[in-house]
């Protein structure tokens, strides 16, 4: 009897175990979408891409300004603990120059690096996987025309337990399965335009939506504004009732030039979004900020 | 032993009387370069106007640009120990890469200076303007944070 109940404890621990490691498995994308990325993209549309969805603020070689120099290593303050985000030069060693464009498209999409192993969503693929297959492919065109830089980043140096890498597939269940397909891009509706870039390649929730505790978006509050993960100060208010004292010109102005109505000038983090936006066309800046000003958290993002 | 009582009080005095004068420098430090800011902030406004199609009028450039080049002046100064928290939104890296944060407001003073004499007219304002306000962002980059 005895052994028979320790018999069944056993077993339920190891059917939770079971369910559990195959719950939190890396999936990497589907056949159809690695197709789709897998075609020869633009690296010259690619370069807009690059700027919009602003990858040297994390990934470029700290303590110099230009901004295709990608060798890593930048640190990344959070709560969670120090990320060290890796080198994305062309570099076939160090960097990403021996990467297939599967390899690529699931690191973006899917958080799922080229050893089948989860990625940390400090890197926002949550958002990037809202990206159209075409932006995805013409990036990584773009990525390629980039310079090799010789050299890691350090590891990350997380505190425990989100220093266990598979418990990343629970995050990803709670927060990333629900809204993860790529939307279309090519569009002449200016307000859809603008969705695509705010919620996918251009990533402002990462920053402007809160966080619960386990890292995840509160969907309820979307880009209503959350403390920087640094500690100090808090981004501000982007949706329509923030912005509310705010023409469309006077945020698609301030993307560019970090010139607001008031006189100030945007600083922290955002300073870097703007030397990036600054390269992007003014047409897409326009569709961001027809977007903000119409967005209300609820209604989507 | 009365001497050394009377010193010990005197000097104890001395003491809480430079505390004092401490407390009360950082508190009005921030509040002083918080309002030299804030007229930075008005003088500016005008000019973005202007820079997004806003009629052009030089005095109001010429005011915001000598604005810009006093505040650059002062504003190193403004920044005493004693001033990292409070009603602040400067960051520590006022106070540990000082020799950065001071040269950014030698350049702003500079480049208002400059630009004071080469803009004469809208064509020049366009030209030379921007430059000047490339200042602002890169040390609201890394030497301000917001809490808006």
């Amino acid at each position: 009897m005895k052994t028979a109940l320790a018999l069944g404890g056993v077993l339920v621990v190891a059917a939770v175990a079971a369910a559990s490691w195959v719950l939190t498995a890396p999936r990497p994308l589907d056949a159809a979408t690695i197709r789709a990325v897998s075609e020869p993209g633009d690296p010259a549309s690619g370069r807009v891409v690059y700027f919009l969805a602003g990858c040297d603020s994390c990934h470029m070689s700290p303590g110099q300004s230009d901004p295709l120099r990608l060798g890593g290593g930048q640190e990344l303050k959070t709560p969670f603990g120090s990320f060290f985000p890796p080198n994305i030069s062309s570099d076939r060693a160090d960097g990403i120059g021996a990467w297939s464009a599967a390899d690529f498209a699931n690191a973006l999409m899917a958080g799922v690096g080229p050893r089948e192993q989860h990625l940390y969503p400090a890197f926002p693929y949550p958002s990037y996987a809202r990206m159209s297959e075409k932006d995805v492919r013409d990036l990584f065109a773009f990525l390629k025309t980039a310079p090799p830089v010789a050299g890691r980043a350090p590891p990350d140096k997380l505190g425990f337990p989100f220093s266990i890498r598979r418990a990343v597939g629970f995050w990803k269940l709670l927060y990333f399965s629900a809204d993860r397909r790529p939307r279309p891009t090519d569009t002449v509706d200016i307000e859809a335009r603008g969705r695509y870039l705010v919620e996918g390649p251009g990533h402002c929730g990462e920053c402007h939506t809160p966080r619960t505790v386990l890292g995840g978006p509160i969907a309820a509050r979307a880009l209503t504004g959350a403390p920087l993960p640094e500690g100090k100060g808090k981004t501000p208010n982007i949706t329509a009732a923030g912005l509310s004292d705010w023409s469309e010109d006077d945020i698609a102005y301030a993307l560019s030039t970090g010139l607001t109505p008031s006189g100030d000038s945007l600083g922290g983090p955002m300073a870097a979004v703007v030397r990036n936006l600054a390269q992007v066309p003014q047409a897409d800046l326009a569709a961001i900020a027809r977007y903000l000003k119409t967005f209300t958290p609820g209604g989507g993002a | 032993m009365k001497t050394t009582g009377r010193f010990s009080i005197a000097f104890a005095a001395l003491a809480l009387g430079v505390g004092v004068a401490l407390a009360a420098s950082g508190a009005d430090a921030i509040k002083e370069r918080r309002a030299l800011m804030k007229e930075n902030g008005e003088a500016t406004k005008p000019v973005v106007a202007m820079l997004k199609g806003a009629p052009f009028e030089l005095g109001a450039v010429q005011k915001a640009l000598k604005t810009y080049e006093s505040a650059a002046e002062k504003m190193p100064g403004l920044f005493p120990a004693d001033s990292q928290t409070g009603d602040t939104h400067a960051l520590p890296a006022v106070w540990t890469d000082t020799a950065d944060f001071d040269a950014r407001f030698k350049k702003l003073g500079a480049d208002s200076s400059a630009a004071l004499k080469s803009i004469t007219d809208v064509a020049s304002f366009k030209a030379n303007m921007p430059a000047v306000f490339k200042n602002c962002g890169g040390c609201h980059e890394k030497f301000r944070t917001k809490d808006n």
